[in-house]
């Protein structure tokens, strides 16, 4: 326990301002060519062409080991190339799930022959991964899921029913927390395994769509009846997934993701402010910078221990609970902003209101995705010692 | 600066601090007690010359120790000068003017304030808000001669001062420089005019507060550990947890955006664009924490922190104070905002990401 969390500063290499410009450069030219816009919109999701173009540039699991097509580069080097993508609202939704969370399990936990089959695929932008933790009755309480893995010959039955899965009809695999033993009176986080489920080949899933309060498509329900997995498709120990899942999360909560999902709203206040606004619009631009300039260099400090081999997780928690927090009250405290500048008579509005719009309605699901505020604060406290 | 040195200028201020600076001894300054052993043994330490050249009477350490000793200070409500001291003679040596021993300050504070010196050699103007200028020794002022910037040094018994105490209960007084003769002048170097000292200025009460930030964190865990209510500590409380969470952040935050004010400031002078958006940066999100965090605090001591005799206004009321000074969060970001407006909505990431 410590209320001394460390947070060094970070400052880019030539080398990674170097990267950075290579892929501002890619998008750019993607935006020019109509593949997305900055502005956010239904062309910032899911793009399996964008993803390949993505992947032949060597920036899908870029950090990962050579020997399975990796790039055997930095993390420093992935967070740049993450943070591009991210403030420029590029459709990363085919390959950024399996390059940040599902490769870096395979390659700790799977088996050789199945890394050998999987991770060139993910790398190439080719295969989409997607999680599934949350059940009906087991959202925060992770630990507490039911879908069960019930022992067969030459591997295991599912059965049970995963809901709130982004991205699953989308997706080739999905790697899924599955009971396989009950939970022991000394630890109820026990009895979960770690399955790698391919989504596509599988009989017995049934993907079916809930579509979320903006119209969109991403959340699933995804319900297994007497799904066969075989036997290599446990990934690392049986029972043991909470030992496991918990070395994932230092990257899961610090990055670029957690703190730049609203940026374009503050983009577009500047472009419909022009370069000369009043001292209130002046005053509310410079605060928001304030901000986001500050949870930049924490997300990047984070980066730097990780790089360091450091498993900064209390930090992590902090990154992303003062960057959703601040990412959901962005739109609101630019609306406020805006009447002074977006008037009907002037240009440009239909696009700040359509990206006011648009970030007003993803809000509330910034601090609830990836472990809600509450979970946050919770670890947050225990790193304070006081629970 | 290596680490190593960084932990030995650290340890070497918080031992000074720790063993004189007990939160007794705070009230009393603010009684009009001045700290004699506090301050004679951090002088004689060097700590507070930390920015002056070896050759010119300081310590002539890095612009980072000197960083380090100021959010040491910061953390235990330090109630002499040493950041306005190390302040006042990191100008003087900047000007060439060699440091005299004993607490100083700076003036103006205000980066709207106008000081000259005339034709005679003698000073005109006045300058309020000048922290400690009655227990001050001496005064680098930052004048105009031929409306050009110079530092002066002056002899503080010299000067007309009328004392007020801020919300810190440290005096921030009234100072009158008119038909003064300075004890030495020189050209201020590049960038050091008003503007430029309010931004040196806005560095240094942003690693105060960061270290005043930590403290208040380190006090309202270990009270809510202690203070037990309906049969256990109240830290053991969810709403109280979360209340702590998020002032840990808070304090985060000001640490990060203190240190990159403070990594900018050594970098390049205080008149480059790119420094100034940092410093303000700093300024805007470390008075924003501040207002935050020193509430979060104040909510987990309950009454017993509302009291003069409780040590956590020592810090609260500090971080009050500083917010304001050289420029509140509001004046910082219109110069923000006006900065990143110039450039356009396409400069915008690139800006952030520089």
């Amino acid at each position: 326990m410590s209320t001394n969390f460390q947070f060094d500063l970070v400052t880019e290499t030539p080398a990674l301002r170097e990267l950075r410009a290579e892929v501002r450069g890619f998008l750019m030219d993607e935006i020019n060519a109509g593949t997305f816009s900055p502005n956010g919109g239904e062309k910032r999701g899911f793009n399996k062409e964008f993803s390949r173009r993505v992947g032949a540039r060597g920036w899908i699991g870029m950090a990962w080991p050579k020997k399975y097509g990796g790039g055997d580069r930095s993390h420093m080097e992935r967070y740049v190339v993450t943070e591009e993508m991210r403030a420029y609202g590029a459709p990363t939704r085919g390959h950024f799930t399996a390059d940040r969370q599902s490769g870096p399990v395979l390659i700790r936990f799977a088996q050789e022959h199945v890394k050998q089959k999987i991770l060139p695929g993910i790398i190439s932008g080719d295969l989409t991964f997607c999680i599934g933790l949350s059940e009906p009755n087991s959202g925060s309480d992770v630990f507490a899921a039911s879908t069960r893995a019930t022992k067969t010959d030459g591997g295991w039955l599912i059965n049970g029913t995963k809901i709130w899965t982004s991205n699953a009809h989308e997706s080739d695999y999905c790697i899924a927390l599955i009971r396989t033993s009950p939970a022991t009176p000394e630890n109820r986080r026990h009895g979960l395994s770690q399955f790698l489920v391919p989504l596509k080949t599988t009989k017995g899933i049934d993907i079916r769509p809930i579509i979320n309060l903006t119209g969109s498509h991403e959340f699933n329900e995804v319900v297994y009846d007497d799904a066969f997995l075989p036997d290599d498709h446990l990934i690392g120990e049986k029972d043991m997934a909470w030992r496991q899942a918990t070395a994932e999360l230092a990257f899961e909560r610090s990055g670029p993701e957690r703190w730049l999902e609203t940026f374009s709203v503050l983009n577009a206040l500047v472009r419909v402010s022009g370069k000369n606004p009043d001292d209130r619009v002046a005053e509310g631009i410079g605060r928001e910078i304030a901000h986001m300039a500050t949870l930049r260099r924490m997300s990047l400090s984070v980066a730097g221990m990780l790089e360091a081999g450091k498993l900064p997780n209390d930090e992590s928690a902090i990154v992303k609970d003062v960057g959703t927090n601040y990412e959901q009250a962005l739109p609101n405290r630019v609306r406020l902003l805006a009447p002074s500048v977006a008037s009907p008579e002037r240009a440009n509005d239909v696009d700040f209101e359509e990206v006011l719009k648009f970030n007003t309605l993803i809000a509330p699901k910034l601090t609830i995705q990836g472990g809600t505020r509450e979970i946050l604060r919770g670890i947050i406290a225990r790193g304070l010692g006081l629970r | 600066m290596s680490d190593s040195d960084d932990n030995i200028i650290r340890e070497t201020a918080t031992k000074i601090f720790g063993d004189l600076c007990e939160p007794r001894l705070i009230n009393d300054a603010e009684q009009g007690i001045w700290p004699t052993e506090l301050w004679d043994t951090l002088e004689e330490s060097g700590l507070t010359l930390t920015w002056v050249p070896d050759n010119m009477g300081g310590a002539g350490a890095e612009m980072a120790d000197g960083f380090t000793v100021l959010k040491v200070a910061g953390k235990f409500a330090a109630p002499v000068p040493v950041a306005e001291t190390m302040f006042a003679g990191l100008l003087l040596a900047r000007a060439g003017i060699k440091s005299p021993l004993g607490p100083m300050t700076v003036a103006p504070t205000h980066p709207a304030a106008r000081i000259t010196i005339g034709a005679d050699g003698t000073l005109q103007g006045s300058a309020r808000d000048i922290p400690f200028a009655r227990q001050a020794k001496h005064i680098a002022v930052l004048a105009r001669r031929d409306n050009q910037p110079v530092i002066a040094l002056v002899d503080r018994a010299a000067c007309h001062v009328t004392e007020k105490n801020g919300i810190s209960g440290e005096a921030r007084d009234t100072v009158s420089f008119n038909n003064i003769k300075p004890l030495a002048v020189a050209n201020a170097p590049a960038g050091h005019d008003e503007d430029g000292i309010c931004a040196i200025g806005a560095t240094i009460r942003c690693l105060q507060m960061a270290g005043a930030m930590q403290k208040i964190l380190d006090q309202s865990v270990q009270y809510a550990q202690e203070r037990v209510q309906f049969g256990r500590p109240i830290g053991k409380f969810q709403a109280v947890q979360h209340n702590l969470a998020q002032l840990a952040g808070e304090v985060a935050a000001a640490g990060v955006a203190a240190d990159a004010a403070a990594h900018a400031l050594t970098l390049a002078g205080p008149d480059n664009e790119d420094t100034i958006a940092v410093i303000a940066t700093g300024k805007i999100r470390v008075g924003e924490a501040a207002t935050t965090g020193s509430l979060i605090a104040h909510q987990a001591h309950g009454a017993m922190g509302f009291t003069y005799e409780h040590s956590l206004h020592q810090a609260t009321r500090r971080l009050w104070s500083w917010r304001e000074e050289f420029g509140n969060e509001s004046l910082w970001s219109i110069r923000l905002g006006r900065i990143v407006a110039a450039r356009g909505a396409d400069e915008l990431w690139p800006f952030l990401s520089s």
